[in-house]
């Protein structure tokens, strides 16, 4: 079965010479789920807006559905729904308006029956009659997310659907994507939040500064991501490692006043237990603990550094 | 076609239109009202008559063209500009739409509301003085067209304009002024015969002489320059529309 996405060396340079987005090549398969991880300005909105039609290819092709987003925009167009990044709604509009305007402008005839199963599966269905300026941010963006849904789209783009919204709206939205799976719906979202990846997606793609890196199923990005460290602070600094605790592989923090010990959360053990008896044993005093996991950034930067390699 | 699309933006802009029925409709109406007090009543007792007609119903052609001019620009450049400057444009560009169905429901809609300010001050001027069309035919197709180039000619500099103050530019810089030294509310033979020809250069001059022709059957220039005239304003609004589509100029990057 050809892909539902099929995307060919699509590219976007700005005519001020910027380039947002270099060849990029990609397919998705029908009724999956991908995340896109990347940190600001790394060309996830850029290729997500190529896809759609709001911006024009520099370069390439990409189909949806087998259709050519240019040369065949309105089939392709039909079967795309898209949630932008920012909230961006008619004010003055009654909520159930604005999903009738969208509805037209996918070219299809109003169905009632559609807006209100749509509103009722976002908790939209009681402010219907309210203009969208005196909903709430989360609510704004659950009729953002409405209006991409009211025309059955086979292909739904969510632009960091849940930056900045609450805990709340973010189960919700995970269960509709989990629906819209289930419905056979394939489903592109960008994210910084590599937890939302983690819980919805099954394949990750990375991108920065404009360029695709990798993109692989989860369960072994997430195995390359899952590094933790534990950092001890010492009460009294050591010049080096101790002798007895060579075996843990431990790193010198600066001044000698920390130790640090890099494992790995998805292991059988991660050797904290014992790392601490022998800390004890070697007679070293702890002031503090504490555990980082590495920022998305800094996993950014290493899989840059490893892709520069 | 994308008629449903088509469908969708004419009512939301009607809509709008629908939600300030107060204020569209009133403001045109007072103001025709304060004109009528101004320059009828005031001006008008000392004029008279020009060729052959009461100045209270000269100055109607000019009054609604004023008001239909300014009408379609405002709400045809307000309409396209809102969007792009609240960012909802993304939904235009993201439809299933082509270029000319966004312009038909656009322009269309503010064409309607032009038409219908034109009819309402064509009532109220009903009120005033008394007004016999002599060339029905060629009113409504006047009107029409100058209903529907303006509306381009509004969505253009809703597209072109990058802030609020641009939008403005436009309608206050330029057509105010020259319906205003365009005859609207004297007739050009009035002038010295210098100014007269430096008239002829305003091209509102052939759209109000047309305009009124079909009322009173008398114009300042040939009713056919003023047909050429409105065909050419609405040509020339086409192939800049189709230009900035073409290119995507400040819509599409």
């Amino acid at each position: 079965m050809q892909p539902i996405v099929d995307v060919r060396s699509l590219s976007k340079t700005y005519k001020n010479g910027f380039q947002a987005l270099k060849p990029v090549t990609l397919t998705i398969e029908r009724g999956e789920i991908l995340a896109l991880l990347g940190p600001n300005g790394a060309g996830k909105t850029t290729l997500i807006s190529t896809l759609c039609g709001i911006t024009t290819p520099s370069a390439g092709t990409a189909l949806v559905g087998g259709h050519d987003i240019v040369q065949d925009y309105r089939a392709a167009r039909r079967l795309i729904g898209l949630v932008p990044q920012e909230i961006t709604l008619e004010p003055f509009e009654p909520v159930i308006n604005t999903l009738r305007f969208s509805q037209g402008m996918f070219g299809q005839r109003r169905d009632e029956a559609m807006i209100e199963k749509t509103l009722r599966q976002l908790s939209l269905w009681d402010k219907r009659k309210s203009r969208t300026r005196e909903l709430s941010g989360g609510m704004k963006r659950r009729v953002l997310i409405a209006k991409a849904l009211c025309h059955r789209p086979r292909v739904l783009f969510l632009d960091e659907p849940t930056a900045g919204v609450d805990v709340e709206l973010r189960r919700d939205m995970w269960d509709i994507v989990a629906q819209l799976k289930a419905d056979g719906v394939t489903i592109i979202l960008t994210t910084h939040y590599i937890e939302e990846a983690e819980a919805i997606a099954d394949r990750v793609g990375v991108i920065n500064k404009g360029e695709l890196l990798l993109v692989e199923d989860k369960a072994k990005l997430m195995a390359r991501m899952g590094r933790k460290t534990l950092r001890i602070d010492l009460r009294d600094p050591v010049d080096a490692v101790p002798e007895a605790l060579a075996a843990y592989d431990l790193e010198l923090g600066e001044d000698g006043a920390s130790l640090l010990y890099h494992y790995d959360t998805r292991g059988d053990g991660t050797g904290i237990t014992r790392l601490l008896q022998a800390l004890t044993q070697a007679g070293l005093h702890l002031r503090d603990i504490h555990t980082d996991q590495s920022s998305l950034e800094e996993i950014f930067v290493g899989l840059v550094k490893e892709d520069a390699a | 076609m994308n008629l449903y699309a088509v469908k969708a933006i004419y009512i939301y802009e009607m809509n709008r239109f629908l939600r300030t029925i107060m204020e569209s409709l009133a403001s045109p109406v007072i103001s025709t009202t304060l004109y009528f007090v101004v320059f009828g009543a005031a001006i008008g007792s000392q004029i008279e008559e020009i060729e052959g007609v009461s100045y209270g119903a000269f100055i109607v052609p000019g009054l609604i063209m004023l008001s239909v001019m300014t009408q379609a620009i405002s709400n045809a450049s307000f309409g396209i500009y809102f969007p792009k400057f609240i960012g909802t444009i993304f939904e235009l560009l993201s439809s299933p739409v082509s270029y000319f169905e966004i312009v038909l429901g656009y322009v269309g809609a503010a064409a309607t509301k032009s038409l219908l300010i034109g009819v309402v001050i064509l009532g109220t001027a009903q009120l005033f003085v008394d007004i016999t069309v002599a060339h029905p035919l060629m009113m409504v197709t006047f009107l029409l067209l100058i209903c529907i180039s303006f509306s381009l000619f509004g969505f253009i500099i809703g597209i072109w304009a990058e802030n609020f103050q641009q939008l403005q530019l436009i309608p206050l810089l330029v057509i105010t002024p020259l319906v205003f030294l365009g005859g609207a509310f004297y007739s050009v033979s009035m002038l010295p015969e210098a100014w007269q020809t430096v008239t002829l250069f305003n091209p509102v001059v052939y759209l109000v002489s047309g305009f009124r022709w079909s009322f009173f059957g008398v114009a300042d220039v040939p009713v056919m320059w003023s047909l050429v005239a409105i065909l050419g304003f609405t040509l020339m609004c086409l192939a800049a529309v189709w230009w900035i589509f073409r290119t995507g100029y400040r819509i599409r990057s």
